[in-house]
């Protein structure tokens, strides 16, 4: 009794538990057909969200006005380029991941370059930088549907037992990811200049290599993204990471970190993650039309955020 | 009776406590019509809450108020305007987006209807040539835009303008701060004149000749309480620092000097920015170095030059150590609200805790028992919330992550703001030990008596080293001397 109460105390329980009953409400209407499967797919496709979720969270820890709205162009750029430098040849498959996480690196490097050096708001940076990216695609991607080498699509398509072997591997790095943020000099200073940037500066911490650190690893792990995106999706595309926007945002939110930052936990990126895929499914089964998807999806958002942060306000 | 009828505002008894802090014990204060009274006292000797009550902003927690002999159960902000008592406080109050027209008719309700801007202008302009003739500043100017001795000029003339409501007492704080001597001249005589025709004033100033050459009447403040109050001609400079200081001459512990080791190599060799001689503050390994003077006088400004020196070279500033620093105001400065005691405490020496890649939590709970053993950290269980902690306690925990750190320089800002006294012995004697084995201290101070535990100290005005004691050639006397010095 005491340890559930324990976990209920945890912010990111909500996300899992949101997750859970959309799917039993799944498997209810189909009468318990399709419930792996849907497992499965879920997995799959929260993996993307999960990885770009993740730098996400670190970016919106670091305090208020830090978010990375440049994601989803980072995300079109890095598959482009990914897909040119494989250039359909399995051998290249190494050199085109570390070719999309450079792109991507080198994107979170200018974000923090313009908030550094011109005195910018991040969310106007990110956001600003996202149109050049987005322009810099489209000359450089030229609308070509690049096919991935056939290596990659079966990797990134690759289950054992009906589990997705990268989402095995996210696992692996979101603990990583979860060490680093409370076990790690890096984690901890981010935390601590989301609380109060100036007192951690007055503490010792390298405010300024920390926060170009985050906005590079958010920038890599989006060109990450991209690459395996165009891996799963058969193909790169200017549009594929459009809708990475929000839901980077909304699975770091719902997850139970902190907008106001210095606060922030990966389990419930997952949980997140998974409940916006598994939510999607639903109404999809329901059959409902477009419009009330969308509907639907922004009402049961807030309430998931309302029930989380209810809960936080009671303790 | 008839004497109570001639006084603008009487306090009877008045008191205020802030916490812990007992800021106003049990004050007296009263106002004639016709009078300039002169206001004089260290920082903290609780003028400002003085002046707070009278304006209306602060209510006092026991004793009157009474305006022109009537008392005030209720009393406010609004009422005070409406009994004709106004205030310029310290801090500059115009709006910055707004022009000098539009900040005037903030405070005028009555300008209203088209054309109002226009009045408000013709307002303001008239009230400034009366006060600061041959100014140069238009009422169509941003305030923003204006330098601060504009501003303050903008603000002063603001508080004498009259519409609707009535004007008998104006309360002066360090109106003269950012002006130069021509246009605080002006200022002052305005005040006489004003004085003169049957309405009053509070000054209060730390340039002490203004305060001896303009009030009919001197009041003087320390520790809570008015310990002086006479006319203005029985006063002299002088008397006045010796009514604020406290004439008791302090016992220094000779033995005490003589026990520490002679000054060791050098940790920090400083020059403020605005020095133009050669003063610099010098500090060695093993030396408590006080940082006097009044508030905001550019000793904050130097701990922080010298905290950015360390990780950053900087010119005119050398640092041979690293530094930690000790924060004053502990919310905007020191803690992280979200987390417990030893987080708060390990942060510092982050480095020093890991094993490998990862922090060891052992070790961290670790440096916290230390720290709570050595400093006396009050608490069951050093990782609950910082915020559990009294202030006292929490100001502990910022002690305990410098000095628990691998810094050879701990810089403090003027930590014991709003500490009890026990706590600030605890943490006296813990500087000095800790300077016997080495640690050299930049120990900014508004307190006075905490100078004592210093080897030295550097006397801080308008940004510049104004004088370097010796501590066997510290006084009070000649602290308040120096940062008074009207012609430094």
């Amino acid at each position: 009794m005491a340890s559930l109460r324990l976990l209920l105390a945890k912010p990111w329980i909500w996300s899992f538990i949101g997750a859970l009953l959309v799917w039993l409400a799944t498997i209810a209407f189909t009468g318990g057909y399709g419930g792996g499967g849907m497992i499965t797919a879920a997995l799959s496709l929260a993996v993307f969200t999960v990885i770009v979720g993740v730098g996400q969270m670190f970016v919106i820890t670091l305090g208020p006005g830090n978010v990375d709205l440049s994601l989803p162009a980072n995300i079109g750029l890095a598959s482009a380029v990914a897909m040119k430098v494989m250039d359909g040849n399995d051998a290249m498959i190494a050199v085109g991941l570390l070719a999309a996480l450079a792109c991507g690196m080198a994107i979170g490097a200018a974000n923090y370059l313009l908030i550094w050096a011109l005195r910018i708001p991040p969310i106007i940076a990110t956001l600003s930088a996202s149109f050049i990216i987005q322009s810099i695609d489209i000359s450089y991607g030229r609308g070509l549907q690049i096919k991935p080498p056939p290596g990659f699509a079966d990797f990134t398509n690759w289950q054992i037992l009906g589990i997705p072997v990268l989402a095995i591997l996210t696992v692996v790095f979101t603990i990583g990811a979860a060490i680093a943020l409370q076990r790690m000099i890096y984690g901890r200073s981010v935390l601590a200049i989301g609380q109060n940037i100036r007192a951690a500066w007055l503490a010792g911490v390298n405010v300024g290599r920390i926060r170009f650190l985050t906005y590079t690893l958010s920038g890599a792990l989006g060109g990450l993204d991209g690459a395996l995106l165009a891996g799963y999706f058969r193909g790169a595309n200017v549009d594929i990471g459009n809708e990475y926007l929000l839901a980077s945002i909304a699975v770091v939110v719902i997850g139970g970190t902190s907008v106001a930052g210095g606060k922030a936990n990966v389990p419930g990126v997952w949980g997140a993650a998974l409940f916006l895929v598994l939510l999607l499914t639903m109404l999809n089964t329901f059959g409902v039309s477009a419009g009330v998807r969308l509907l639907l999806t922004g009402l049961i958002i807030v309430g998931v955020i309302t029930a989380a942060g209810g809960q936080k306000a009671l303790r | 009776m008839l004497k109570a009828n001639t006084d603008i505002i009487r306090l009877d008894g008045a008191e205020k406590r802030f916490g812990a802090v007992r800021a106003l014990s049990g004050v007296d204060f009263h106002v004639r019509a016709g009078e300039c009274v002169g206001l004089v006292g260290h920082n903290g000797a609780g003028k400002s809450t003085l002046m707070h009550m009278v304006a209306g902003t602060l209510m006092p927690d026991s004793g009157r108020i009474a305006v022109r002999g009537g008392i005030e159960d209720h009393y406010s902000v609004p009422r005070a305007l409406e009994l004709g008592i106004r205030c310029v406080f310290q801090e500059l109050s115009l709006c910055p987006n707004l022009s000098v027209a539009e900040n005037t008719r903030i405070n005028h309700a009555s300008l209203s209807g088209f054309g109002w801007r226009r009045q408000a202008a013709d307002l303001i302009t008239a009230k400034l040539d009366e006060i600061f003739p041959g100014h140069s500043i238009s009422a169509a100017d941003i305030a923003g835009d204006l330098s601060i001795g504009r501003r303050q000029m903008v603000e002063v003339a603001r508080a004498f303008t009259v519409t609707q409501d009535p004007l008998d007492l104006v309360i002066l704080d360090e109106p003269t701060s950012s002006l130069d001597a021509h246009t605080a001249g002006q200022l002052l005589a305005f005040v006489r004149r004003f004085v003169a025709s049957g309405k009053s004033c509070i000054l209060i100033s730390h340039l002490l000749g203004e305060v001896l050459g303009n009030a009919d009447r001197i009041v003087v403040m320390r520790d809570g309480k008015v310990v002086a109050s006479d006319a203005a001609k029985a006063f002299d400079r002088d008397r006045l620092v010796t009514a604020m200081g406290g004439a008791e001459a302090r016992q220094k512990a000779a033995a005490e000097t003589a026990s520490r080791p002679s000054a060791g190599p050098l940790r920090v060799r400083a020059r403020p920015a605005r020095q133009e001689d050669g003063k610099e503050l010098v500090a060695h390994a093993g030396e408590i170095i006080g940082l006097a003077g009044l508030a905001g006088h550019g000793q904050t400004d130097l701990l922080l030059a010298i905290f950015a020196a360390a990780s950053r070279a900087r010119a005119g500033i050398e640092v041979t150590a690293p530094v930690a620093l000790v924060a004053g105001d502990r919310q905007s400065d020191g803690i992280f609200p979200q987390w417990s005691i030893a987080e708060n405490i390990g942060i510092r020496s982050l480095a020093r805790l890991r094993s490998g890649l990862l922090i060891s939590p052992r070790r961290e709970a670790e440096l916290a028992s230390f720290w709570r053993e050595k400093i006396g950290i009050r608490t069951p269980d050093m990782n609950n919330n910082i915020l559990s902690l009294s202030g006292g306690n929490q100001q502990k925990a910022l002690f305990a992550r410098a000095l628990g750190s691998d810094a050879g320089i701990v810089l403090m800002d003027d930590p014991m703001r709003g500490v009890d006294i026990g706590t600030k012995l605890e943490v006296y004697d813990l500087v000095r030990e800790e300077a016997r084995n080495g640690r050299t201290f930049l120990w900014y101070t508004t307190e006075t008596e905490e100078l004592d535990n210093c080897d030295h100290i550097y006397v801080f005005k308008n940004g510049r080293i104004v004088a370097n004691l010796r501590r066997d050639e510290l006084t009070e006397e000649k602290i308040i001397q120096s940062s008074f010095g009207d012609a430094a």
